[in-house]
């Protein structure tokens, strides 16, 4: 009770502090000489978010930058965690799983999606098409981990399955098998998690964005003889293009960070590390936070020009419009 | 709900009685320290002084029924003395307590299973140095051993807590009867017996060793097991302190007659499947076959007894029973075990009351009493035992003639013995040769 109590208390005052540091700039922008006062509206309002920004990303980035460089002890050690990166086997196999993901879970989400958004377009019960692919998005990566852990699950040949999977291949007369265990499959089926959850995302933007489509360049393409496949390229494709950027790309940035899945299910182990998982490991459980930098540093030299590409596009559209 | 005419009226009348509900329930869990009934003896607290509404944040690695084992072992010091203690137990105890530690949101009091991680933590200066009373508690009901896990280059550190007897070896009487099989008394017999099963058409061994990111765990007791027997004790010690590499051929032996039982078809995994299903099977369940018949022989400290289904019958003629993993001779007694050490990172003075508490002869017998536990713990009193195997595992690690030796894993350090040391396990019964795998465990040990 005394705890309830206090914690609201704490809130009131935390918001009271807020409105009364805002009022004082709003004040302070309202007094400033007219010569100036457009600078310092700017100023003013971008300030608080700018300190913020830099206390809580742009240090916080420097200091890791610098962390890529030492040791366990904390003693600078130049390259030495780049080239570990670079050469030791285990490490090696991290960086190639990361590819695989990057490369496979945009585009197979994305072709996956596309080809489902199209399909249902204008279909008989379309909207419960879209949510039963929709809904993995809702389920946590944790959880989405969890769920196929049960699906993947093994069982010698003399007992009884428990694992979905495993079970349908014994109905076809197959032998079961260890899905997780042998590498390198194990990474694609992990991979299949990721795109699981991530074909409903791709096949709701799209789907939007093949709704936008100017119902008169539909009409003409078809007045012009085009077929089903010709309008699909020709008409369907260049019209979502943004669109297919803006997904592509933000898959690729989720995949590039993925985490959850690769630990609940393998931790890791049986070659199928990916970058932001050795990241942890290293960091926290081997105790080597300068290796867990140097991967932290590589995975955001990955992400950055993902990132930027992703906004140019955006600023293009808008410049478009 | 006709009764209610204006829809309107719902919403707020939902907020109320769940407002309601909330407040009714935190109630009751303050009510907890006032207590109904004025039963606990205090006199046993009076030393421990009173602290009225003081708190005390505890976190470890134990959770779920030995959690509440646990709490309950000091509820009447918290009636007694007016200290809440707030306690958190999480699987990612090992990792999260070192983020805690270096964001400087630590717990008050920290429960170490590791004395190689809580070493880590004091030698980077997050742990403070023991009380002297605590010291004091622990030289008089401890082992100069037990002390020396909790002291870290020369200051003491960490009070013990509860211990385990690892190695043993867990079967169905029953099952061993009705086969006319004999518990074995050396490791020679044990292969025979393995064999003698495994042509009958039972697989003699079970095993699992998925416990999530710290999968491959238990299969490190069984390789220190076969150090401590077949390489003796200063191997041992040289191993654990790297005066002899990981690699070291007595080791690889070891590491090859464990893989005489883990890495052969004919001998696992009852239940379960192959070889490779030890890595995907949960070490919670992996003993159940033995109960079933599908598996004659599980290896598993004395804490497996929880893990047995509910309404098993442990004892020397009952449902389970359990056999220390023989040596080479017959008679010999070398064992390994585990157990808990609390220390604090912070300081104060209900904080010093918690862990004299916890360094005491009561905190140990009130726990024990409760069962599924035991400790070290000189003043313990065996026969509070809740069963006949913790109190012969009580009365082992009291004993004079055996020679303890704590697990090794938990003594190496961090990079070691709670991470390479486990993937090397995995990527072993995963089919990696033992050369590789000891070459690659040696390369990652920190210099």
């Amino acid at each position: 009770m005394e705890d309830v109590g206090e914690k609201f208390l704490q809130v009131v005052i935390a918001l009271a502090i807020f409105a009364a540091i805002i009022g004082l700039i709003m004040l302070l922008v309202d007094r400033a000489p007219k010569s100036f006062r457009d600078k310092a509206t700017i100023i003013g309002f971008l300030a608080p978010a700018g300190i913020l920004l830099t206390v809580g990303m742009v240090w916080p980035a420097v200091q890791t930058t610098f962390l890529a460089f030492t040791d366990r002890d904390g003693n600078v050690n130049g390259l030495d965690n780049f080239i570990w990166m670079f050469t030791e086997p285990t490490a090696l196999v991290t960086l190639r799983n990361t590819v695989l993901w990057v490369i496979l879970v945009p585009t197979i989400s994305t072709i996956v999606g596309l080809v489902y958004a199209v399909f249902i377009d204008k279909a008989h019960g379309e909207r419960v098409l879209k949510a039963l692919v929709f809904m993995p998005m809702a389920i946590s990566m944790v959880g989405a981990g969890i769920i196929w852990n049960f699906m993947y699950a093994y069982r010698g040949t003399e007992q009884d399955q428990i694992g979905l999977v495993n079970q349908i291949l014994v109905w076809f007369g197959g032998e079961p098998r260890q899905f997780l265990l042998d590498a390198p499959w194990n990474t694609f089926f992990l991979i299949v998690v990721m795109v699981w959850i991530q074909v409903g995302f791709a096949m709701v933007v799209l789907s939007a964005a093949i709704k936008g489509i100017p119902a008169d360049i539909v009409e003409a393409s078809r007045l012009d003889g085009a077929t089903a496949w010709q309008q699909f390229w020709s008409v369907t494709i260049p019209s979502i293009r943004g669109a297919l950027i803006v997904v592509v790309t933000t898959i690729t940035i989720i995949t590039l960070k993925v985490f959850d899945i690769v630990r609940t299910m393998t931790a890791g182990n049986y070659d199928t590390s990916v970058v932001a998982n050795e990241m942890y490991t290293q960091a926290f459980r081997a105790n080597e936070p300068g290796r867990g930098a140097a991967l932290a540093l590589v995975l955001f030299l990955m992400v950055l020009p993902v990132v930027l590409y992703n906004a140019r596009q955006l600023k293009k559209q808008k410049e478009i419009r | 709900m006709a009764n209610i005419r204006s829809k309107k009226a719902v919403l707020p009348l939902a907020a109320l009685s769940v407002l309601a509900l909330t407040l009714s329930a935190c109630g009751g869990s303050e009510g907890d320290g006032g207590g109904e009934e004025p039963a606990a003896n205090c006199s046993a607290y009076e030393e421990y002084g009173t602290f009225e509404g003081e708190e005390v944040s505890v976190y470890s690695t134990i959770t779920d029924s030995e959690q509440d084992l646990l709490e309950n072992s000091w509820a009447d010091f918290e009636e007694c003395t007016g200290i809440e203690v707030a306690y958190e137990g999480s699987n990612e105890f090992e990792t999260q307590v070192l983020v805690r530690a270096q964001a400087g949101n630590p717990p008050d009091v920290a429960i170490f299973p590791q004395p190689g991680l809580l070493a880590a933590q004091a030698r980077e200066g997050y742990i403070k140095p023991a009380p002297p009373e605590v010291e004091a508690l622990v030289d008089e009901n401890w082992s100069e051993d037990w002390k020396s896990y909790g002291t870290v280059d020369g200051t003491f550190y960490a009070a013990p807590m509860l211990a385990s007897v690892k190695g043993y070896v867990w079967y169905s009487p029953t099952t061993f009867e009705e086969n006319g099989w004999e518990v074995p008394a050396t490791w020679d017999e044990m292969m025979e017996l393995s064999q003698t099963i495994a042509d009958s058409g039972i697989k003699p061994w079970c095993a699992g060793f998925e416990s999530g990111e710290a999968t491959g765990w238990p299969g490190t007791d069984w390789i220190e097991d076969v150090v401590l027997r077949q390489a003796g004790p200063e191997v041992y010690d040289q191993w654990v302190a790297h005066e002899i590499p990981f690699n070291d051929p007595q080791i690889t032996e070891a590491w090859n007659t464990v893989g005489d039982i883990l890495k052969n078809e004919e001998f696992v995994n009852g239940g379960f499947g192959d070889v490779r299903s030890i890595i995907s099977t949960n070490v919670d369940v992996a003993g159940d076959p033995v109960v079933e018949g599908e598996c004659a022989m599980y290896h598993q400290a004395t804490f497996q007894a929880a893990n047995w289904p509910e309404g098993t019958d442990i004892s020397e003629n009952g449902d389970i029973w359990a056999f220390i993993t023989p040596g080479e001779e017959a008679g010999s007694s070398a064992i390994t075990g585990g157990g808990e050490f609390v220390a604090a990172y912070n300081e104060g003075e209900p904080i010093t009351a918690f862990l004299s508490y916890m360094a005491s002869a009561e905190f140990a017998n009130n726990r024990v009493e409760q069962g599924g536990a035991i400790s070290a713990n000189q003043g313990l009193d065996a026969s509070l035992a809740s069963s006949d195997l913790d109190r012969q595992s009580i009365e082992l690690l009291q004993s004079e003639e055996t020679v303890f030796r704590f697990d090794a894993s938990d003594l190496m350090p961090g990079a070691v013995g709670a991470n390479s040391f486990w993937s090397g396990i995995v990527e072993w019964i995963n089919g990696t040769p033992t050369e590789e795998v000891v070459d690659t465990i040696e390369s990652s040990w920190p210099e």
